[in-house]
C-alpha cells in the first residue's frame, strides 16, 4: 500500500477507479502472486541442479515444506504481524487468522489496487522465499527436521516482524528508506540467515582436502538452468505485482528494469568468470541473472533505465567475486544463495540511494544495517537453540551416504536399479530401509 | 573360447562396433565404466576452482569368441578405437570356460555362432 502511494497519486485513484480498473488491477495482482509462486519451483530446481544426486530428493522435500508451511503460518500469523495497522512502529500484531469485512472487497481496501485475499496471497508468496533462500546454502548437511523447525520459525516470525518495519508502515518507512520488491526486506534477510547457516553447519565433507578448496559440482545443469528462467518469470510477478496496482506506466516501466538488470547481470557474471577462471562458467552466468534481479529488486521503479544496466552488471560481477570469497573463508554454500541474496540484495538496496536522485544512501545503508543486524540475531538464537536440542548436523555416514536415503530412505532417481522385479516385499512391520538396501544388492550383478 | 575384453574412449564405440562386425563378431556387449591408467585423470573447473577428475568416464566393451577369432577380433578393435592419444584404453584377453546359449541349450562354441 505504502509503495502505491510513491507511484501513482492514490487519494485521486481512489475516487476515479472504475469497476472495470478495480477487477483488471485485482487480476493482475492475482497473476503475479502465481509468478511468485512459481519462483518457488525455480528454487526446487536450481537447488536440485546445483547438488548432489544422493541429496536430491531431501532438497525437494524442504522446498515442498516451505511453500505449503509459508502460507499456513502466513494466514496465522504472519500477515497480521507484517500489516499491523496502526502500530507502534517497531511491533504490531492485529490477531490470528485472517478474515475481512465487505470493504476489504471493494476498491476503498487499497485505493483500487486488489482486494483483501489478492494483498493476502501476494504477501504470503513472498514470505515463503525468505526461507527459502535459506534451504540452498544449507544444502547436503542439515538435518530434516532441524531444517524445518527453523523455517517454520523464520518464516512465520521473523520475516514478517521485520518486514513491518518498511512494508507494514514502520519506523523505516518513516524514515524514509526505499525497498521497492524487496532487495532487502525478502533477499538479504534470506540471505542472512543463509549465511547464519552455513557458517554454523560448517563446510560439506570434501569440499576442503586438507585446507584446500575442493569444488563439489552439482548434478544437474540443465534443472538448475531451467530454476533460474523460472525464477526470472517469477520476477515479472515479483517485481510487476510489487506495484500493487495495473497501473499501465508503472508496471511496464518496471518490467523493462528489471529485466534489463537480469540480462546484465547475466553478460557480467559471463565475462567476469571467463576473465577470472579462464573458461566461461554456466553456474556462475546463471547466478548473475539472479543477481541482476536481486540487484534491482530494491529501485525497479525509482531508477532510470541505464541505471538498471549499471546496477545489473554490478551485481553481476559482485556475485562471481562473492562466490570465490565465500569459498575461500570456507563459507560453504552449493547454490550460491548468500553471494546471489545476501551481495546483490544489499548492493541493490544501496544502489538505490546513488542512483535515485530523491533517495538517501544513508537512510539505505541504515536500512540494511537494521535489516542485517537484527535478522543475524534471530538467525543466530534459532540455529543455537536447535543445535543445542536436536542438533544441527546428519552424522558423518549419512552426508556421505546421501540425506535421501539417510533422512528419507528413498531416492530421487531409479537410476536403472528399480523397476518391476529388482524390488523385494518387505514382510509388514519391518523398516523400510532394508528394502533400498536388498534392492541395491540385488540390481548390481 | 576367449573372451576380448576392450575399455576404449566413448566416442570410439562406432567405430569399434562396424570394425567388429566386418571381421565377423555377432554380438557383444557394452558397459559403461571410468577409470584411469597412466593418464591419471584430467582437471576440470566449477565455479571458479580447479579440481582433478580422477576416473573419467569409459566404454568397456566384451566380444566372447573361438579361439581361431581371436587375433582378428583384437587387431580389429585396436585399429579402431586408435586416436593416437594418451587414453586410448586396452583390450585384455582372457580364456572363457563355457558357454550355455539360454534359450536353446547349446554349450561351448556352438552358443557363440
Amino acid at each position: 500500500m505504502l509503495l502505491a502511494a510513491l507511484l501513482v497519486p492514490t487519494s485521486a485513484m481512489a475516487d476515479e477507479v472504475t469497476a472495470g480498473q478495480f477487477t483488471a488491477n485485482n487480476v493482475w495482482m492475482m497473476l503475479c502472486a502465481g509468478l511468485v509462486f512459481i519462483m518457488h519451483l525455480g528454487f526446487a530446481t536450481l537447488e536440485s541442479g546445483m547438488t548432489r544426486a544422493k541429496n536430491t530428493t531431501n532438497i525437494l522435500f524442504k522446498n515442498t515444506f516451505i511453500i505449503s508451511i509459508g502460507i499456513l503460518t502466513y494466514a496465522l500469523v504472519g500477515f497480521n504481524l507484517m500489516y499491523p495497522g496502526e502500530f507502534n512502529g517497531f511491533l504490531g500484531f492485529a490477531g490470528f487468522g485472517i478474515a475481512t469485512d465487505e470493504a476489504g472487497l471493494t476498491p476503498a481496501y487499497a485505493d483500487g489496487g486488489y482486494t483483501y485475499w489478492t494483498d493476502f496471497l501476494f504477501q504470503a508468496m513472498f514470505a515463503a522465499t525468505a526461507a527459502t533462500i535459506v534451504s540452498g546454502a544449507v544444502a547436503e548437511r542439515i538435518k530434516l527436521g532441524s531444517f524445518m523447525v527453523f523455517a517454520t520459525l523464520f518464516v512465520a516470525l521473523v520475516y514478517p516482524w521485520v518486514g513491518s518495519w518498511q512494508w507494514g508502515g514502520g519506523w523505516l518507512s518513516e524514515a524514509g528508506f526505499h525497498d521497492f520488491a524487496g532487495s532487502t526486506l525478502v533477499h538479504s534477510v534470506g540471505g542472512w540467515g543463509a549465511l547464519v547457516g552455513a557458517w554454523m553447519l560448517g563446510p560439506r565433507i570434501g569440499k576442503y582436502v586438507n585446507g584446500r578448496l575442493s569444488p563439489i559440482p552439482g548434478s544437474n545443469m540443465p534443472l538448475a538452468a531451467v530454476g533460474v528462467f523460472l525464477l526470472w518469470l517469477g520476477w515479472f510477478g515479483f517485481n510487476g505485482g510489487s506495484v500493487l496496482s495495473a497501473d499501465p506506466a508503472g508496471t511496464s516501466f518496471v518490467l523493462v528494469t528489471t529485466c534489463l538488470a537480469a540480462a546484465a547481470g547475466a553478460v557480467a557474471a559471463m565475462s567476469s568468470s571467463w576473465f577470472i577462471a579462464g573458461k566461461p562458467d554456466l553456474s556462475m552466468a546463471l547466478n548473475g541473472i539472479l543477481a541482476g534481479l536481486v540487484g534491482i529488486t530494491a529501485g525497479a521503479d525509482v531508477v532510470g533505465i541505464l541505471d538498471s544496466v549499471v546496477i545489473g552488471g554490478v551485481a553481476g560481477v559482485l556475485v562471481v567475486g562473492s562466490v570465490i570469497l565465500f569459498d575461500k573463508i570456507k563459507i560453504d554454500d552449493p547454490v550460491g544463495a548468500i553471494s546471489v541474496h545476501l551481495t546483490c540484495g544489499v548492493w541493490g538496496t544501496l544502489a538505490v540511494g546513488l542512483f535515485a536522485p530523491d533517495k538517501s544512501f544513508v537512510t539505505q545503508l541504515m536500512g540494511v544495517a537494521a535489516y542485517g543486524a537484527t535478522t543475524v540475531v534471530c538467525a543466530f538464537a534459532l540455529f543455537a537453540a536447535i543445535k543445542a536440542t536436536l542438533g544441527l548436523r546428519v552424522g558423518e555416514e549419512e552426508e556421505i551416504e546421501g540425506l535421501d536415503y539417510g533422512e528419507h530412505g528413498m531416492h530421487a532417481y531409479d537410476l536403472g536399479l528399480g523397476g518391476g522385479g529388482g524390488f523385494s516385499a518387505v514382510p509388514s512391520g519391518a523398516r523400510p530401509a532394508p528394502a533400498v538396501a536388498t534392492q541395491l544388492a540385488t540390481s548390481e550383478q | 573360447m576367449k573372451k576380448v575384453e576392450a575399455i576404449i574412449k566413448p566416442f570410439k564405440l562406432d567405430d569399434a562396433k562396424e570394425a567388429l562386425g566386418r571381421v565377423g563378431a555377432l554380438g557383444m556387449s557394452v558397459s559403461e565404466v571410468k577409470g584411469f591408467g597412466r593418464q591419471k585423470g584430467h582437471s576440470e573447473l566449477y565455479r571458479g576452482a580447479e579440481y582433478i577428475v580422477d576416473f573419467l568416464p569409459k566404454l568397456k566393451l566384451e566380444v566372447v569368441v573361438p579361439d581361431d577369432q581371436v587375433e582378428k577380433i583384437t587387431s580389429a578393435l585396436a585399429e579402431a578405437a586408435r586416436t593416437g592419444k594418451i587414453g586410448d584404453g586396452k583390450i585384455f584377453v582372457t580364456p572363457v570356460e563355457d558357454a550355455v546359449r539360454i534359450r536353446t541349450g547349446e554349450r561351448g562354441d556352438a552358443a557363440l555362432s
